[in-house]
């Protein structure tokens, strides 16, 4: 909401501060200033001049030279412009003085434009005369100004007078941001009213009065509200033998600075008031009204309307409808119809002020896809008790301003108005809740500038008078903040909560994932984040089945697009489209990790939340490979505590990964993951053009094995044996089932085992392997003997023999 | 005899101080002291000294023994130290040759960020709980104030699955889970994703983080709501930081606020950062408003609390710099290896 600090003032006459402190001040008791325009920024040395004669330039067929009387002088100024003529008062910049912008109405430069006394063609010319443009403004703001040429201020401006007071700049606008709880503060007045608690100065609303003539409106028009349920209260009223013209200066001045562009004086007056007040009106030429009756009802499914603007409008049953005896004339709260548009021959108005149903408002304005001014401040909610006040200062400025004559009496059709709120004054509870010591008397005080009453009620308890137009103050909580707000939330102190002490702490998941983040790291992998919507398509990137349960989705009805309308179901799409990124820009030897969620539903629709499962995702081209990532999970495991051997699975049966290089982790008999090299069609999929290989850890799989307990058990006191073994393994014995059986056959005295060698090829016979190992033996409670080492290594070598393993002597 | 001896010293003396390198000493120290040196055959030849006379020529045997052996240690030592002074002058290296190093990976700006917040609350006895991102209309709206026809319901843009079921637009859920659960008092953040519908640009995501912080003790007031915000701010920007509460509204909490800091670029001088007004808004907080209390099962008549909600990416954004919010996405390596 933008408004003049002239029009504040209007309400508020003490008022007296800078820019500054004002908007410091009413940002800090509630009513936020985004920011301020000075309108006369950049204007300097511009008075009123009067030009006295006006002469051919000798050399310049489009300039002319004039003699100006600024007051004290008469200056001659060259100008180009075609509009002046003897006689006519114009703003005049003088010799080094500023204007705002350039003629053309360009964005304004920053510093403005310096003007100097100089020659054009030859000619000395001393100052120069102004367009609206170069005074910062616009034809939009000030609608008499010529398309083209010099602003003519009025015959009976004084000469010499400062132009910029002359023409209304002399303001700031203010730009607020208000919260969707205050709506009495999309006002004039509501602003001006929290600006006189702030600076604890008189607030002086404007007094409403309105004079009318002897009719009785109810002979000019009625209405009928059906649907109550959305129209709490329609008020009417009817102004005769209108008379359209300019508003004056002053309430265009108050609208310009608003962004509201003026335009004759009967649209200026419902828009002024509808600044003024927070309440929208709509005026209605009467003798469009077929029988003079207003019907206010659903509008009926399919329908269509057009409205002023001359769109046509699609409705439905539950957008409410403004009627004549006929027809539809009107879309409640949102814009009228080009059927009952006021025109410039418009002989009597009806005047509606009413209070329709916010959330209805809104959600209208939303299907129907238009969302105006009106519609905006109607969604919040209104007071009907506004409705009645603004329709009223409507009357009283068409009358003030000779824009009519106002019938006698008002319709008002309205469902009985809200009873009169009270709520308990406890300074207790305010104090208490604040943290505060705010006496009693400062309370009443506050209260009394918010237009809060304090009275005693029959039981003989103190009670707070809520303003109607007060609907957000609810409970003891609401008034503690108007109790903070105008004591100040800087002179509230600060403490620290007391009381009981509690632990500080991470849950076990989180220190978990910790670690993962640890471990990763240090092995070269930074981490990369993610979104967890991404498009359908992914699945066909990564070669998933039409079939797969992974195509199973949670997904969203309202998506930014498709590239956004599922949560993933798997990780690496994120992953590889990180690497594809590096990898476009030509990265070097990129490790990334990801900790992030997959949400799996457990049935579609989804009727109850999904299951949202953390996956410790794991990506990497460059330099390493398979046995490079597998290092990096049993890092990791080693880290949580996990300590038993991982296995590996090749039948992983994973699409997306190379089919001979991937396998499931599996601990402790569960699957928990799985890792592999990237499947080459997929890298295309992804324009990766190298070997790139990936890990997933499930972590929920991962956690019931993690543990952050240790035990120490002893360090090796006797000597340990170390025997190698050289085997021919047939090609389809995995190195896991070698180990597999050393750890089985070696006994309690085995200690480790250690591939040292692995060979294909020449000297080898076909199919098969050479494959060596060292196994190391040793006793915790004394030296090992020949014989014992001895009897371990023949269990071992049977059992090898059992796989169709020889010993390479 | 005494002669004799005196002589062989002078003479092994003499080779010592001849000698230039080790093996020199070492055969001086044979020569003499060994089993067939002069020295050893002295005393060998003990057996034609007067047996009353022997034990001192033996003691002068010893003496003059000890009195070599003492002379070659020092002079080995000394040689000694002189090899290894030798050997490390043709060891010089130069030390400003590349580090070789193990090129560990680095944290994303926004787990950072995260983790110095973690600290701060952790620090002040929070417990760091989490939510689902997937999340009821119940917890992310209703339950906190929110009804069905509220325009904040609007204003959020809110992704939704089903009709009751969303992507939670805030992390404000997880304080209605943890007061369910019963158990006081609370004092708790929760990190997380939460998920609006903003087109993707410089400055906005569809997806983001919060940081939740919640309170709820008996006589908990917005005065240690303000203490407590304040020293997360010096905490988190440094010990100069000031903090300004200005009023505001959130449906689930009143009173509300929204706190400023201090530029912690400029000092709150007024600079780019802080578009010249020389204070950065970081986040909006308030008192547990009633009937979210009362909604979750606490008696707002015995307890208060307050809540906070921090935006995450806006901290890393303005403490790392970052004047893009596409980057934390992207994963660029050469983006992530700079925190």
């Amino acid at each position: 909401m933008n408004t003049a600090l002239s029009w504040i003032k209007a309400y508020v006459p003490e008022l007296a501060c800078t820019d500054q402190e004002y908007c410091d001040a009413m940002t800090l008791s509630g009513t936020k200033v985004e920011g301020y325009e000075r309108l006369d920024k950049n204007l300097e040395k511009i008075v009123v001049g009067q030009i006295e004669k006006i002469e051919k330039h000798p050399d310049a067929d489009k300039l002319i030279v004039c003699q100006v009387n600024v007051g004290n002088e008469v200056i001659q100024i060259v100008t180009g412009a075609p509009n002046v003529k003897e006689g006519d008062k114009v703003p005049v910049v003088l010799d080094g003085g500023k204007v705002a912008g350039g003629h053309d109405g360009g964005p304004l430069p920053e510093e403005g434009i310096k003007i100097k006394a100089g020659k054009l063609r030859g000619v000395p010319s001393n100052g120069m005369m102004c367009s609206i443009e170069e005074l910062g403004s616009s034809r939009e703001m000030y609608p008499d100004a010529p398309e083209n040429g010099i602003y003519i201020l009025p015959e009976n401006t004084p000469v010499g007078a400062d132009a910029v007071e002359v023409l209304g700049l002399k303001d700031t606008v203010f730009e607020y941001e208000i919260t969707s709880n205050r709506v009495d503060c999309y006002s004039i007045l509501g602003i001006a009213r929290e600006a006189a608690a702030t600076f604890r100065k008189p607030f002086v609303p404007p007094v409403v009065e309105v004079k009318t003539n002897n009719e009785d409106v109810n002979d000019y028009v009625s209405v009928e509200v059906k649907d109550s349920d959305l129209c709490s209260r329609y008020c009417a009223r009817v102004c005769k033998n209108i008379k359209i013209g300019p508003s004056p200066e002053w309430m265009q001045r108050r609208l310009a600075a608003s962004g509201i562009r003026p335009i004759n004086n009967l649209v200026d007056i419902t828009n002024y008031v509808m600044e003024e007040f927070g309440q929208p009106m709509h005026a209605f030429d009467l003798d469009k009204v077929a029988g003079h009756k207003i019907i206010v009802r659903r509008a009926k499914d399919g329908e269509e309307f057009q409205t002023l603007d001359g769109q046509m409008r699609k409705l439905d049953s539950e957008v409410l409808m403004i009627c004549d005896a006929e027809k539809e004339i009107g879309i409640a709260g949102i814009m009228g119809g080009e059927n009952s548009k006021i025109t410039d021959d418009v002989k009597t108005v009806l005047f509606e002020a009413a209070t329709f149903n916010g959330a209805n408002i809104r959600k209208s304005a939303k299907r129907i896809g238009l969302r105006t001014d009106a519609s905006g401040i109607f969604e919040k909610g209104l007071d009907p008790y506004n409705a009645q006040a603004a329709i009223d200062r409507a009357c009283q400025l068409i009358e003030e301003l000779g824009c009519g004559e106002v019938v006698g009496g008002m319709v008002d059709v309205s469902v009985p108005l809200p009873e009169k709120k009270f709520l308990p004054f406890v300074p207790e509870k305010y104090n208490k809740l604040l943290g505060t010591d705010v006496s009693r008397e400062e309370m009443l005080e506050i209260f009394k500038r918010l237009e809060i009453g304090h009275v005693v009620n029959s039981n003989g308890n103190e009670c707070l008078e809520i303003p109607s137009f007060r609907q957000d103050l609810e409970g003891d909580a609401d008034i503690a903040e108007e109790v903070a707000r105008f004591f100040g939330y800087d002179r509230i102190p600060t403490t620290l909560p007391s009381g009981e002490a509690t632990t500080g702490k991470l849950s076990f998941k989180l220190r978990i994932e910790e670690k993962a983040k640890d471990i990763a790291e240090y092995c070269g992998f930074s981490q990369g984040m993610s979104y967890s919507f991404e498009s359908p398509k992914v699945f066909d990137k990564l070669l998933i089945p039409k079939d797969s349960p992974l195509r199973q989705t949670v997904t969203i009805s309202n998506p930014l697009g498709e590239d956004f309308s599922i949560m993933r179901t798997v990780s690496l799409n994120g992953m590889l489209t990180s690497l594809a990124t590096n990898y476009n820009r030509r990265n070097k030897d990129v490790r990334l990790y990801e900790l992030g969620n997959v949400y799996l539903p457990h049935s579609l629709p989804l009727t109850e939340l999904p299951d949202e499962r953390m996956q410790f995702t794991l990506g990497m081209y460059g330099e390493g490979d398979f046995f490079t990532m597998k290092g990096v999970i049993e890092e990791f495991f080693d880290a949580i505590g996990m300590r038993k051997k991982a296995e590996y699975d090749p039948k992983a049966g994973k699409c997306f990964l190379h089919p001979g290089r991937q396998a499931n982790i599996i601990y402790d008999g569960k699957v928990v993951g799985f890792l592999g090299e990237v499947h080459p069609e997929v890298l295309d999929n992804y324009d990766i053009g190298t070997k790139t290989y990936v890990a997933v850890l499930d972590m929920p799989e991962v956690l019931p094995f993690a543990t952050f307990n240790r035990k120490y058990e002893g360090i090796a006191k006797y000597p340990a044996v170390s025997r190698d073994i050289s085997m021919v393994v047939p090609k389809n014995v995995l190195v896991g089932q070698i180990e597999n059986m050393i750890a089985q056959r070696g006994g309690k005295i085995l200690e480790s085992y250690q591939l040292f060698d692995i060979y294909e090829g020449a000297q080898i016979k076909e199919g098969f392997k050479s494959v060596a190992y060292s196994i190391t033996f040793r006793a915790k409670d004394r030296t090992l003997e020949e014989n014992d080492v001895a009897a371990a290594m023949k269990k071992i070598l049977n059992g090898l023999e059992s796989l169709g393993i020889e010993l390479r002597q | 005899m005494k002669e004799k001896l005196e002589q062989i010293k002078q003479e092994a003396l003499k080779q010592i101080e001849a000698s230039d390198a080790l093996e020199k000493l070492n055969e001086v120290r044979v020569n003499f002291l060994g089993k067939k040196g002069e020295l050893t055959a002295v005393l060998k030849s003990m057996k034609d000294v007067a047996p009353e006379d022997r034990p001192k020529v033996g003691q002068l045997v010893n003496e003059t023994r000890e009195e070599i052996e003492k002379v070659l240690e020092t002079a080995k030592t000394k040689m000694e130290r002189a090899v290894r002074e030798a050997k490390m002058k043709s060891e010089v290296i130069d030390v400003t040759l590349p580090a070789k190093k193990n090129n560990v990976g680095h944290r994303h700006p926004n787990t950072i960020a995260l983790e110095e917040v973690e600290r701060i609350f952790v620090g002040m006895g929070y417990e760091v709980v989490e939510g689902p991102e997937v999340e009821k209309d119940y917890y992310n709206f209703e339950a906190l104030n929110i009804p069905a026809d509220h325009p904040a319901k609007d204003e959020q843009d809110t992704f939704y699955v089903t009709g009751d079921i969303l992507l939670r637009t805030q992390t404000s859920p997880v304080q209605v889970r943890e007061m369910e659960k019963g158990k006081l008092p609370i004092r708790m953040i929760a990190p997380g994703r939460v998920f609006r519908s903003d087109e993707v640009d410089a400055t906005h995501s569809p997806s983001f983080h919060q940081i939740e912080g919640l309170v709820i003790d008996k006589n908990i007031t917005f005065a240690d709501l303000k203490g407590t915000l304040a020293e997360f701010a010096k905490e988190l920007f440094g010990e100069e930081t000031k903090v300004k509460f200005r009023p505001h509204h959130f449906p689930f909490t009143e009173p509300s606020a929204e706190v400023d800091v201090s530029c912690f670029k400029c000092g709150g001088k007024g600079c780019r950062f802080c578009k010249g007004s020389g204070w950065i808004e970081i986040l909006g907080c308030g008192m547990v408003h009633p009937r979210v209390l009362k909604t979750s099962g606490i008696d707002p008549e015995e307890y208060s609390g307050f809540a906070f909600g921090v935006g995450l990416e806006r901290i890393a954004l303005l403490k790392y710099e970052i004047d893009d919010m596409r980057l934390l996405y992207e994963n660029d390596i050469r983006f992530l290896k700079q925190f």
